[in-house]
């Protein structure tokens, strides 16, 4: 049904793409913007904000934090990740569906659940809130995107090409190397990035679970009851976002770059789902 | 079935193999012996368990019960790394990060050989298979047939004693099926060395190979040149397996040592110069094949035995006519598949014609 | 095979094999971080919302005291019922505006199907924070549309019921979930076999009959799907009511969040959790079962 699509559900696309990126486009707007006040009509062009960013100490410790703990999660649920589709792609096990249909639980769940639980745990354990109790967190929601990612990876792996391997003479290992691992290194450097990015922008269970090392989106939280910061803010959006998408977009160039050398189609939808 | 293991002429030995899974049987008891430098085939349906065997043979599937013998040794429980052998997967399984010299060349790989050579290695590997100058090209830019020599080449550089073909042609489209039959059997020839073929395909078989091992429930009903197969089918299965073949009641008259006097409904009372277990007033099984039945066309023609049949169907091939017809006065049904040349006519729907045979062109089928 | 133990082992685990024991091997890492860290808390949830805190005493009886608050306190209802109302709301209306540009996408993608999605999802896996926070600067007082339709000179005085209310909650967040609703639905758009619908063109439907008899029906699994994927979580959400709620627009995460902070009633916290989940957890099972119906009567 390739017809040509009525005028109407054309500018109702492209109406509702300005509506989704209608928020988003505020950020550079006032990034920009050579005023103290968050309202139109817009003022001069200044560099300003970035320059009080620069700074600010306590933004520069919160970032630290985030990048560490970003970094740490996204190593951490892509390992956990590499384990979970691995055994779903190559072997059956009893209790399958369910086993994994659990590991994947946190994607339909509220943060909110995800956080209050472990915050209760922690508590009674007397154990105190770290960046080590928001790296937990982050990690149990991050490896269910691990493993969507990296199960089409493993999934698009025919298993008669690690059997190929041994017989022309290569052992485990060697095929692991030769075989294995170049097929799924874009999957890996896409679920780590995805999972990266996830961590640097989750508020909630960061808000939940941190003790006195902010990251950047508690960082932010702390600061938006000061009309007077707000611009800052507005630039520290913006340099995350941008970050934001740059991440996503070599994700996304991975995950395809995978995809063509298994020979498979790029619908992203597979990714997600 | 315990002939000697040191046989020269045998590369492969496979004595009583089983495989279980579970409650599942894919092997029944399996012996073989494949002799060097032939061209065999397993042959089956799906299910029959072929594919174990070969995978048996290759390694990556050990016997329940029994051993396997390659080139002498007993390699049963050896990984497939390790034994003489390579096999062309029914999915090629061309290495989708690797060019196609550096498939081809992978298993050349522990043998650290110079540059140089293993470049020559290679494009000598490709000039086998047809592909010469294909090496810098990207394995995902490759034709069902192109992936396949590929395979080929990646197995034959590694100078196996077995070559072993997954069901290689399955993939390919008709044309280019036909094709590549005759190159295998060339190549075959050409490089000497034994190839162990699994189908479903009987034509491919009979085509191909020196020897076939028809294979029913993972056991082998008749191990048999293609001739023997199709001349002298063991069975009823394996009769209808192998082409087609029309099966006519008959009853014993008379056995002795040398002579089997046997009626055939409607076709008549023939001696046949055979001994068999059969005794008088036992109800055999004739198979004869359509192309051994004549029509008899002009009122001149003749052959050494005549019956009279009506025409119920008529496929045109081109080349050929197949009939359906039925014996005159019976429920009894049979193929003739007539060479289509000149001044020949194709009969139509509900003609009475004259069907005509020869006395060698019935073979006895035993019951399955 | 005479041992009566490993046969009844073998009973228990028929399809056992060594594969089998390899995958579980393998898949035991993530799993048993799941179990350590989301089953056994959420256990310990439950549990807490059955023992009452007495300042700093963690009393351990087991009661059923703190469902009874949760359920019979005229704040804690209303907070639920807002937060279920909102979620409704809030769904409707993103999986409405979500379905015609998944037809778009689905049917008139072209070539170019995977470059609108990246277009559609890219924007929503930046900072769900800052997004929430656009939004307050967009309805606000001196926000862009006031000053905009102010200075365009359409009205005097500030739109004051876009914000710090309920309706702005369920606009942010029926932007903040559009696309994780647009996806299913365009996934089981596109795999519509499109030889139904040209039976039905053949058949004498046009375009509008097509639509509600072959296209919707077949889509239904996508709707239930994304309506699922906005619903769950957004009765859960904190984020959007703190910031543009107002006392109007808080929902049942904001109470859960005081009790388990300012007021230190950690047992009724999670009474209050749990039993959002459950009626979460119910209306969601409700909704798929009675659409599970009506495809059935359909076909």
């Amino acid at each position: 049904m390739q017809n040509k699509p009525s005028r109407s559900l054309l500018t109702y696309a492209i109406v509702y793409l300005i509506f989704l990126y209608a928020p988003v486009m505020l950020l550079p707007l006032f990034a920009f913007n050579d005023s103290a006040i968050i309202a139109l009509p817009l003022s001069g062009f200044t560099f300003h904000w970035f320059g009080l960013l620069w700074q600010t100490k306590a933004l520069h410790e919160a970032l630290y934090n985030s990048l560490m703990i970003a970094l740490i999660t996204s190593i951490g649920s892509t390992t956990l990740g590499i384990f979970a589709a691995r055994a779903a792609a190559r072997y059956e096990f009893p209790g399958k569906r369910g086993i994994m249909g659990f590991i994947m639980v946190p994607l339909v769940l509220p943060e909110i659940i995800v956080g209050v639980a472990l915050l209760v745990v922690l508590i009674q354990l007397g154990m105190s809130l770290s960046a080590w109790t928001v790296i937990i967190g982050h990690v149990l929601i991050c490896t269910p995107f691990s493993i969507a990612i990296l199960q089409s990876a493993f999934n698009n792996m025919d298993r008669s090409l690690e059997e190929a391997s041994m017989d022309l003479g290569e052992n485990r290992i060697g095929t692991f190397f030769r075989v294995i691992l170049p097929l799924v290194t874009p999957g890996i450097i896409s679920s780590l990035l995805i999972s990266f990015t996830i961590s640097l922008d989750e508020f909630i269970i960061a808000f939940f679970l941190t003790g006195t090392d902010a990251t950047l989106p508690v960082y932010i939280w702390s600061q938006l009851r000061f009309p007077a910061r707000l611009p800052a803010i507005m630039a520290l959006g913006f340099l995350m976002v941008v970050l934001s998408f740059i991440l996503l977009l070599t994700a996304e160039y991975f995950r395809r770059r995978a995809n063509r050398i298994t020979g498979n189609s790029t619908s992203s939808e597979e990714s997600i789902f | 079935m315990a002939k000697s293991k040191e046989d020269e002429n045998s590369i492969i030995v496979v004595d009583n193999v089983e495989k279980h899974f579970g409650t599942v049987t894919a092997l029944d008891g399996v012996s073989l012996e494949i002799k060097a430098g032939e061209f065999f085939s397993l042959l089956g349906p799906s299910g029959c368990g072929k594919t174990t065997l070969l995978r048996m043979i290759s390694g990556f599937d050990t016997p329940s019960v029994g051993n396997i013998y390659i080139g002498g040794t007993d390699m049963t429980d050896v990984p497939p790394n390790e034994r003489p052998t390579n096999m062309v997967f029914q999915s090629y399984a061309i290495f989708p990060h690797l060019n196609v010299a550096e498939n081809v060349g992978y298993g050349l790989k522990k043998q650290k050989l110079p540059k140089d050579e293993l470049d020559r290695r290679v494009n000598e590997a490709l000039a086998l298979v047809d592909l010469d100058g294909y090496g810098p090209r990207e394995s995902h830019a490759l034709s069902g047939g192109q992936r396949q020599r590929v395979a080929l080449a990646r197995a034959l550089i590694m100078k196996p004693k077995v070559l072993l073909l997954d069901e290689p042609l399955s993939a390919l489209d008709k044309k280019l099926r036909e094709a590549m039959q005759g190159e295998l059997r060339r190549l075959q020839r050409n490089v000497g060395i034994t190839f162990v073929l699994v189908t479903h395909d009987q034509e491919e078989a009979l085509t191909m190979s020196d020897r076939i091992a028809v294979m029913f429930n993972g056991k082998i009903a008749q191990l048999d040149t293609p001739e023997g197969l199709y001349k002298r089918p063991a069975t009823r299965r394996v009769a209808s397996f192998i082409g087609v073949m029309n099966f006519i009641p008959a009853t014993v008259r008379k056995s002795t040592d040398s002579t089997l006097s046997i009626d055939i409904q409607s076709l008549g009372k023939l001696d046949l110069a055979t001994h068999s277990r059969h005794q008088a007033g036992d109800k055999i099984t004739i198979g004869i094949r359509p192309e051994m039945l004549t029509i008899l066309y002009r009122k001149e023609e003749s052959a050494e035995y005549e019956f009279e049949a009506i025409i119920e169907g008529a496929a045109y091939y081109g080349d050929m006519t197949y009939y359906e017809i039925r014996l005159i006065d019976t429920d009894i049904t049979a193929t003739v598949s007539m060479r289509n040349t000149a001044g020949r006519p194709i009969l139509e729907i509900g003609r009475k014609t004259r069907v005509g045979w020869g006395i060698e062109s019935i073979t006895i089928i035993a019951d399955d | 095979m005479s041992d009566p133990k490993s046969s009844s082992f073998k009973r228990i685990l028929p399809t056992m094999t060594p594969d089998g024991w390899s995958g579980l091997k393998l898949v035991s890492p993530p799993f048993v971080y799941s179990l350590l860290m989301l089953a056994a808390p959420l256990v310990l949830v439950f549990l807490l919302s059955l023992w009452t805190q007495n300042y700093l005493e963690l009393d351990r009886t087991f009661t059923t005291a703190n469902y009874k608050e949760a359920i019979s306190e005229k704040l804690y209802q209303t907070l639920m019922i807002r937060s279920l109302t909102i979620s409704g709301i809030v769904t409707a209306v993103t999986v409405l505006l979500a379905y015609p540009i998944a037809y778009y996408v689905a049917f008139f993608g072209g070539k170019r199907k995977s470059l609108w999605l990246l277009l559609i999802t890219i924007p929503f896996w930046t900072s769900y924070l800052i997004r929430v926070f656009l939004w307050k600067v967009i309805l606000g007082y001196n926000g862009v549309v006031n000053g905009s339709l102010m200075g365009l000179g359409f009205i005097e005085e500030p739109l004051s019921f876009i914000l710090y209310n309920a309706n702005a909650v369920v606009i942010t967040l029926a932007h903040a979930w559009a696309p994780f609703a647009i996806l299913p639905i365009f996934v089981s758009l596109s795999r519509i076999d499109h030889s139904l619908l040209e039976a039905a063109r053949d058949l004498g439907d046009g375009p509008i009959r097509r639509f509600f008899r072959v296209t919707l029906p077949l889509s239904m699994p996508g709707v239930v799907a994304a309506s699922l994927i906005v619903f769950i979580p957004t009765v859960g959400d904190y984020v959007t009511p703190k910031l543009l709620g107002g006392t109007d627009g808080l929902m049942i995460a904001n109470m859960i969040q005081i009790q388990l902070g300012k007021a230190n009633n950690a047992p009724l916290g999670s009474a209050l959790a749990v039993s959002a989940m459950i009626i979460v957890a119910s209306i969601s099972i409700a909704f798929v079962l009675i659409n599970r119906k009506f495809l059935k009567t359909k076909t």
